[in-house]
């Protein structure tokens, strides 16, 4: 199940590919203008996936901590992963994303902007959630995306072990910079669904991990590339 | 490329100097987290009175406050200024 806190700013439906199926939202849902089951919408791939979008014309103020509590516990009884695809920022999108959360996967790029932002975020996880505020801790995972294990090696890029050294929390998947993310949100596809590319595969090791699984890191290092390839520039 | 890499050695590369200015400005952003939201206006009403009597400069002022479990501690720091302790 995955809801988009990015009320205003919807785009869940969009990479997802189900953007001309949306009816009613999740602010419909908390101000009581339509039903939790009128406005999920089933994923055309995976069949027990549901979304339920973000609005798009209301204020972001028209969601309630109250109201995201009555959509997540009236979701945990039928799902088993209930995912918070939070906003950009540190606005009430995306505290109200992170209020509810048991773990917490750290979208972020090999960039200063990026790792800052991360950092702020980290600090609010353990001070403005649910979890924080009863004396817990919510289970962080950092999910390094864009890498580009070339520009690593050449020092134009920071490396995995520097933003895990900077940030300090223990890694659930490295997603290599890809040709194929773009064309696969192009077309509304998922790049997981893009099988054999390597986003694909770094996607499906992230999820294995976050399910329990110990796997092996997969493109940190450059790989070392044949001299035809080198030349003609085979790239996935 | 090795070629390249010959003249950059000694030079620093962009991502270790990412990596430096990461670490300085987390470093103290790290210690303003958790401080209540009035501290910044604070520090800014506790410099004004101060500056009233001395000419002291922003960062002559810190305010920082720890909270412990019974009791909570408001540090207030001024600098003063070499030339003011002389006359």
């Amino acid at each position: 199940m995955m809801i988009d806190f990015d009320v205003g700013l919807r785009n869940l439906d969009l990479v997802m590919g189900c953007e001309r199926r949306v009816v009613y939202d999740l602010v419909n849902v908390i101000q009581g203008e339509a039903s939790l089951h009128q406005a999920l919408i089933r994923d055309k791939r995976a069949d027990d996936l549901f979304m339920l979008p973000a609005s798009q014309t209301r204020d972001k103020d028209a969601l309630t901590l109250e109201g995201v509590e009555q959509v997540i516990d009236a979701l945990s009884l039928d799902f088993d992963y209930i995912l918070c695809d939070s906003p950009a920022g540190i606005e009430r999108g995306a505290q109200l994303a992170m209020y509810f959360a048991d773990e917490a996967v750290l979208v972020t790029n090999p960039e200063v902007s990026s790792v800052r932002d991360t950092d702020r975020i980290i600090g609010l996880l353990q001070a403005k959630t649910r979890a924080a505020q009863n004396g817990g801790k919510i289970h962080e995972h950092l999910l390094l995306t864009r890498y580009n294990s070339q520009r690593v090696a050449e020092g134009e890029m920071l490396s995995l072990d520097d933003v895990q050294e900077i940030l300090a929390v223990p890694l659930i998947g490295l997603i290599p910079e890809s040709e194929a993310v773009l064309k696969a949100s192009n077309k509304g596809i998922p790049v997981i669904h893009e099988e054999g590319t390597d986003a694909a595969i770094a996607y499906q090791d992230a999820v294995s991990r976050l399910l329990g699984e110990t796997l092996p890191l997969r493109f940190a290092e450059p790989q070392k590339s044949g001299f035809f390839s080198r030349v003609f520039g085979g790239r996935k | 490329m090795r070629f390249k890499e010959l003249f950059q050695r000694n030079e620093e590369t962009s991502a270790s100097a990412a990596k430096e200015r990461l670490k300085i400005i987390l470093s103290h952003e790290r210690t303003l987290r958790g401080q209540p939201e009035f501290l910044p206006r604070l520090q800014q009403d506790i410099l004004d009175v101060v500056k009233r009597y001395v000419a002291v400069s922003n960062d002559q002022v810190r305010v920082q406050m720890q909270e412990s479990d019974r009791l909570s501690i408001l540090e207030i720091n001024v600098t003063f200024p070499e030339k003011h302790l002389s006359s």
